[in-house]
């Protein structure tokens, strides 16, 4: 019982950590709603972005929710082998993920368009990058709860991370939809 | 090669004006006395296993008091810089500051104020009162309790380390608003010493407001229903929602001028289609909430003296609580009333005007609950109660000069001004420090065992008052002729003399200030005549007095059934005997994970603020490695048998006999 009682406290307090994420994601998406249109004589944001690579990169971090939804059902039936291959396909596509990201990245700059160029540029690279560092900072979490799981095998205390990881990376994947919407679908009047 | 290791310190920015090198020659002075003693007494490993490595929050909060009362004695020095440069600095006299030292010390004293000595205050309250008021043996999260702790410890490091290292101090004003603060108008270190205290201790904020607002949702006593909360615990529900609200804010705002300093961005540059307004706007959006985190503790605290002291249930709980909400709720629609002048157009203004005037509604309504408790009590004029009356009077003058500028035509004439200045210093210290004193004084016999001397206390408490109405009546009345704030000098004639009088207030309130150490010495040293042997020294009614002062690790050795409001009134007249059929109990064991990483937190801002580029890779992989080698232990919990209880029960009760 207390047990439970433990792990229902921190599922709680990584909720509220959660929205806490989320209100420093909104101060980005204020700042970029502000700043896009200044691009102090610059190209407009909108006409630098190519639209099927992030449909690549949207489709891949959707895929990935998925398979961690599978990995967390896999705990939930107590099947390590499931878990361990769904966590590591979840793995394998958060890593692309942030590949396309970096060299769309890489891209812009070298095309002279860097996050010092302009005050729209320089939203745009923190509010995406922001939420590519989370993506590097999950993939860092998953790395650590696969070594767990291998070392230690299905605990309920790997079992409680994988339940806030899997928040965490859902988490992810609404900012994600926000910044598909907000930054590559609208256009600028 | 240099460069390389030392990024940008250089010999010439060690420290070389008077006022660095006796600064660092006191502190190194001070930390060697206390080397020493401890050296000589052999405390160390005490030091080191009883409190700095505890998850204990009784004793985490005796360090937040410890760390505030260090930084209040720093805040209190750049506060007498300020006056005596401006009692001398008129006509043809020049003060002894240069104008940009005066700067970098009214910028420090603010932020010293508010981020490292009413916040550590009240983290310190938080701490030692909440868990023993809902019932609770300890915080949620223990190990993040020591690590918010330790990461306040580093930000006041930070903010202090110019002393030690060199460079200067930011000469921005305490929120550092760009373009000022850009990299264009201040290319020195100041305002990266700024930024990353301040970032490195709101993180340890942020972590504490999570941390209390699951203990308060989720650890209560049974039968503690969320109307059954003392006062105090409502209150520092509602200033943790608030921090988990405002705080990301303020590290998000933070971190776009930093990285506007760093890497060359544009968020608030006043070219390449920066905005600075949208600093104002985003870091007030944090900033107004915040003055309510800091106030509703003290509103908490004196809804508990009142009632204990007027012996008496509070006049309608339900409006207080309420009056709570309705602030917390209310506090985020008035920030844009930190710059009317901005030019926003008239309706904007307006509506944050009518907003700031509906605040001060539920306010106002908490002071005539307050005196309608009062009102027909028992009441025992103890030093709490001072601090309660004198609070009234301040909070109220306060008030009303607060609702004079929520006016936005009134406001034009006094932004910026010394009215403003003596408007906030009257809710900040005669609203929160007053809060914070009646607090500190009302619970210390339950951390220490012993009461505090009343005569003191009340001698303290009239220098206070006196000292405080005299230093801050001249600056409204200054305001009104025309004083603007932060003035390093001034050629106005008639002016001298009430910055003079000022001065005298200044002088008058540290009086008190050093009567209130004295106080804590004598009583000290005549603890034996004050001891509080019941654990009930106020004859209170919520939880904390249910249990022995100061009270055992484990704070109940059973935890008490709640039944109504005012608890621990109803269990004393119920009078049932007390259960001895005691239970194993788990413990959070001690940490000190929570100082390695915060250590290396404090590296990765040091190195960040001076470009150091490897040491900010040593700190990074150093926190990353301290979180997984954290996440890999099991076993944070060890049990307390019920055998071990009964043993430390049963000493307990011959307790003070020996």
């Amino acid at each position: 019982m207390e047990k439970f009682d433990t792990q229902n406290k921190v599922i709680f307090g990584f909720w509220v950590y959660l929205m806490t994420d989320l209100i420093m994601f909104a101060v980005l998406f204020a700042t970029f709603a502000v700043l896009r249109g200044n691009t102090y004589g610059g190209l407009p944001l909108s006409s630098l972005f190519s639209l099927p690579l992030v449909l690549k990169e949207t489709l891949i971090l959707l895929t990935s929710s998925f398979t961690c939804g599978l990995s967390l059902l896999a705990v939930n039936h107590e099947n390590t082998k499931q878990t361990i291959g769904w966590l590591l396909v979840t793995f394998g596509l958060g890593v692309s993920f942030l590949v396309l990201e970096l060299s769309e990245f890489s891209h812009l700059i070298a095309e002279g368009h860097s996050f010092q160029t302009n005050a729209a540029l320089s939203s745009y690279f923190s509010l995406v990058g922001t939420h590519g560092l989370h993506i590097a900072v999950g993939l860092l979490w998953l790395l650590v709860a696969l070594i767990q799981i291998w070392v230690k095998g299905l605990s309920p205390h790997i079992a409680s991370k994988l339940t806030r990881f899997s928040l965490f990376w859902h988490f992810l994947d609404v900012i994600w939809i926000f910044i598909f919407t907000i930054v590559y679908l609208v256009p600028l009047k | 090669m240099t460069n390389f290791i030392f990024g940008k310190i250089t010999l010439d920015a060690l420290p070389h004006a008077w006022y660095t090198i006796g600064a660092s020659a006191s502190i190194l002075l001070g930390a060697g006395v206390v080397a020493f003693f401890i050296t000589y007494y052999k405390r160390w490993t005490w030091l080191w296993k009883e409190w700095l490595t505890s998850t204990d929050p009784k004793k985490i909060g005796i360090m937040y008091i410890i760390v505030a009362t260090l930084m209040f004695l720093r805040g209190a020095i750049d506060a007498g810089m300020i006056w005596l440069q401006q009692i001398f600095s008129s006509g043809a006299h020049h003060g002894y500051l240069t104008p940009d030292h005066f700067q970098q010390v009214f910028t420090a004293h603010g932020d010293i104020m508010i981020f490292f000595v009413t916040m550590g205050f009240l983290f310190g309250l938080l701490n030692i009162i909440v868990p023993l008021q809902i019932g609770a043996r300890d915080l949620a999260f223990p190990f993040l309790n020591s690590l918010g702790f330790w990461l306040y410890v580093a930000g006041a490091l930070l903010i202090n380390m110019f002393f030690m290292i060199g460079g200067d101090f930011a000469a921005v004003g305490w929120l550092a608003q760009p373009p000022l603060s850009e990299l264009q108008f201040n290319p020195g270190v100041g305002v990266d010493y700024w930024i990353w205290s301040l970032q490195v201790s709101g993180l340890g904020t942020l972590i504490g407001g999570i941390n209390f607002l699951v203990t308060i949702l989720k650890m209560r006593a049974p039968g503690m229903t969320l109307m059954k909360m003392p006062l105090f615990t409502w209150n520092a529900l509602c200033s943790s929602v608030l921090i988990v609200s405002i705080f990301p804010i303020l590290s998000m705002t933070i971190a776009l001028l930093f990285a506007d300093r760093y890497f060359g961005m544009h968020f608030f540059t006043s070219d390449f289609g920066g905005n600075p307004m949208m600093y104002i706007n985003l870091i007030w959006s944090w900033g107004h909430p915040e003055v309510y985190v800091l106030i509703l503790p003290a509103f908490g605290i004196f809804s508990e003296v009142v009632s204990t002291f007027s012996q008496k249930r509070l006049y309608s709980y339900v409006s207080l609580v309420i009056a709570a909400l309705a602030i917390t709720a209310l506090s985020f629609s008035v920030w844009l009333h930190h710059f009317f002048t901005m030019g926003a157009a008239a309706d904007v203004n307006a509506f944050f005007g009518i907003m700031t005037m509906f605040i001060a509604i539920p306010t106002g309504s908490q002071i005539f609950n307050w005196l309608l408790t009062m009102y027909r009590g028992r009441i025992i004029f103890t030093t709490p109660m001072y601090w309660f009356l004198g609070f009234v009077a301040t909070f109220t003058l306060g008030g009303m000069a607060g609702v004079l500028l929520s006016l936005p035509g009134a406001d034009f004439q006094l932004h910026n001004s010394l009215f403003l200045v003596a408007h906030f210093h009257t809710m900040i210290v005669g609203g929160a420090l007053f809060g914070i004193f009646a607090g500190i004084t009302y619970w210390f016999p339950k951390v220490t065992g012993f009461k505090l001397n009343e005569t003191l206390g009340k001698y303290a408490f009239w220098c206070w008052i006196c000292g405080f109405f005299t230093a801050f009546v001249p600056l409204y009345l200054l305001g009104f002729m025309g004083a603007t704030r932060r003035l390093d000098h001034y050629d106005a004639s008639g002016w001298q003399g009430l910055f003079i009088v000022a001065g005298v207030g200044l002088v008058i309130i540290c009086c008190g200030a050093l009567l209130q150490i004295l106080q804590i010495i004598i009583s000290f040293r005549q603890r034996k005549k004050n001891l509080d042997l019941t654990g009930d020294p106020w004859n209170g009614r919520s939880l904390e007095w249910a249990t022995s002062s100061p009270p055992p690790f484990y704070n109940f050795a059973i935890i008490p059934a709640v039944t109504n409001r005012d608890a621990f009134w109803e269990i004393k007249k119920e009078g049932k005997p007390v259960s001895t059929n005691y239970q194993d109990i788990h413990m959070p064991k001690n940490t000190a994970m929570g100082i390695y990483l915060s250590g290396f937190v404090f590296l990765v801002g040091f190195a960040f603020v001076w470009h150091i580029t490897w040491l900010i890779v040593v700190g990074l992989i150093g926190s990353i490695m301290c979180v997984i080698i954290r996440s890999f232990e099991e076993e944070t919990e060890y049990v307390v048998t019920a055998a071990e209880i009964a043993q430390i029960e049963a000493n307990r009760k011959n307790y003070g006999k020996i």
